[in-house]
């Protein structure tokens, strides 16, 4: 899957693509009519754009609304790391007010993409409630943040970095990589 | 030589002019302006970026314009905002402009917008302040004004997205017109291959082809084609002596009216950087007619000045860019 995990101590990792399925599975009987999708930049984004293909007989009654968040003004290291923001504006185009919002992360890891997200979701309207769907849980939260929905719990280390990438072809995979340096509070 | 405008790893610190600022940097500008054009069509304008900061707005030359859209710009990045209107009939100018932000910084102020007559005011103040301090310049003298030619880069991009086929006319008196030399730079620094100017010999600066940019002293030659064209204000206030007839006389020859605009291509978008003299630069019907992007540039002017605040307020990056997660 990844030329770099083969010399971490780690099990091997699951293909994204079945963890995708698995994802799709779970998350089904959360849609309601007035629920909609909100993937967090960038392996957020990609995710909910594949769910919503996945899904799509089983939502054909109603189209669920979807839109993207960068988080990028919300982050709490901006004091530390400056603002790095690539040219991929949030756009959320429905009103969030009362609507069932389910945001999507590729990697649940400290909370604070999840903390980051829900506040700036906050800034278009009152959600009626907020739910959080990841493809992985890696462990090693900091914050009272967990998500309701996960496809796969894959504990690691803080000097291992799990990251979701886009192949050529448009199908996904996981990229396990070793950290330089130790990071502390990272955002993922 | 050191950039006053970069620190140690190359990120911006003071933003001061257009000159010596790397394509990267522009870019990173650009770009996070992007992002934050959508915050001002949300129920809740703002983000908590510079929650905690204080800015200051130092004007030691009117310019309610710009002083707003700053203004507009930090709050909306949840910072304190404090804007002085500092005269400039005090004798000894340098030591009294230093005395102020001394006193300032030690109210603790975290960002300084200098607005001043003289050229150089905003470096000499970015040369005085301790390191933690950042400096933007809203404009000195006829030297430079940096968030203007930013944002009208901006909203070249957002028309005509594709900077490197452009032909663009830049109108008017550039003698006196401190935006026009931001532009050029910014223009050209972006690969814009065309950019001309057009206007009387009296009102273009000695040397300007030195510029990278093609003089024209008639509208119907200079406007063949362009796709934009960016009239400048006639600086009336800044005019000594008699460089006009009258201005009259300069709308008749200078002034773009929708005959003239006729020549440009069918979809060429026409800008001004405010405030507009209609009937001498700019007739009416084409200030309000269906090519002008004249509002748009003041809309995308807050989220230029949102964009340099928030690079500038943030702290240097400890990792390479690229790195975030």
């Amino acid at each position: 899957m990844t030329e770099n995990h083969s010399n971490l101590p780690s099990p091997p990792l699951p293909d994204a693509e079945d963890l995708l399925k698995v994802l799709a599975q779970k998350l089904e009987p959360l849609l309601q009519s007035n629920t909609a999708l909100v993937g967090i930049h960038s392996g957020g984004v990609w995710l909910m754009q594949r769910l919503l293909t996945l899904l799509e007989n089983s939502i054909s009654t109603h189209e669920i609304e979807h839109g993207t968040l960068d988080v990028s003004f919300y982050r709490d290291d901006y004091a530390q790391r400056g603002l790095k923001v690539e040219n991929r504006p949030s756009q959320i185009p429905f009103d969030v007010e009362n609507k069932h919002i389910i945001l999507i992360d590729d990697v649940f890891y400290t909370g604070r993409t999840t903390r980051a997200a829900m506040n700036e979701l906050f800034d278009y309207g009152r959600p009626a409630s907020i739910s959080l769907v990841a493809l992985i849980n890696r462990g090693g939260r900091e914050l009272p943040i967990a998500p309701q929905i996960v496809a796969a719990d894959i504990p690691l280390d803080a000097s291992q970095h799990l990251q979701l990438t886009k192949l050529a072809d448009g199908t996904l995979a996981l990229e396990l990589t070793k950290h330089n340096s130790a990071r502390t509070q990272e955002h993922e | 030589m050191n950039n006053p405008q970069l620190d140690r790893d190359g990120n911006l610190k003071h933003l001061l002019s257009i000159e010596g600022l790397p394509k990267r940097i522009l870019n990173q500008i650009l770009d996070t302006a992007e992002s934050f054009v959508g915050v001002a069509e949300r129920e809740v304008k703002k983000v908590p970026l510079l929650r905690g900061k204080t800015v200051c707005n130092l004007f030691f030359e009117n310019s309610t314009r710009t002083r707003t859209t700053f203004e507009i710009a930090a709050k909306r990045l949840s910072a304190d905002v404090i804007s002085l209107n500092v005269s400039t009939s005090s004798q000894s100018k340098g030591e009294t402009i230093l005395d102020t932000v001394d006193n300032l910084i030690a109210m603790h102020a975290d960002m300084f917008v200098v607005r001043h007559a003289q050229s150089g005011a905003a470096h000499l103040i970015a040369k005085h302040v301790p390191p933690h301090i950042h400096v933007v310049n809203a404009g000195d003298g006829r030297h430079s004004h940096p968030t203007q030619g930013l944002l009208d880069v901006f909203t070249i991009r957002k028309y005509k997205p594709d900077l490197h086929n452009l032909k663009i006319a830049i109108v008017g008196d550039v003698l006196h017109s401190r935006v026009a030399r931001s532009e050029i730079h910014a223009l050209t620094t972006l690969g814009v291959p065309e950019v001309r100017v057009i206007a009387p010999k009296t009102l273009l600066p000695s040397q300007v082809e030195k510029l990278g940019v093609h003089v024209f002293h008639d509208m119907e030659e200079g406007l063949k084609d362009v796709d934009v064209i960016m009239m400048l204000r006639l600086q009336n206030e800044r005019m000594s002596g008699a460089m006009l007839p009258s201005s009259q006389e300069y709308f008749k020859t200078y002034g773009l009216t929708q005959e003239k605009l006729k020549l440009a291509k069918p979809d060429a978008i026409v800008m001004h950087p405010g405030p507009m003299n209609r009937g001498v630069e700019i007739d009416s019907n084409v200030a309000d007619g269906k090519q002008s992007v004249i509002l748009p540039q003041v809309t995308y002017g807050i989220a230029i000045r949102m964009a340099v605040m928030a690079i500038l307020a943030g702290g240097s990056p400890l990792v390479p860019a690229g790195d975030a997660s």
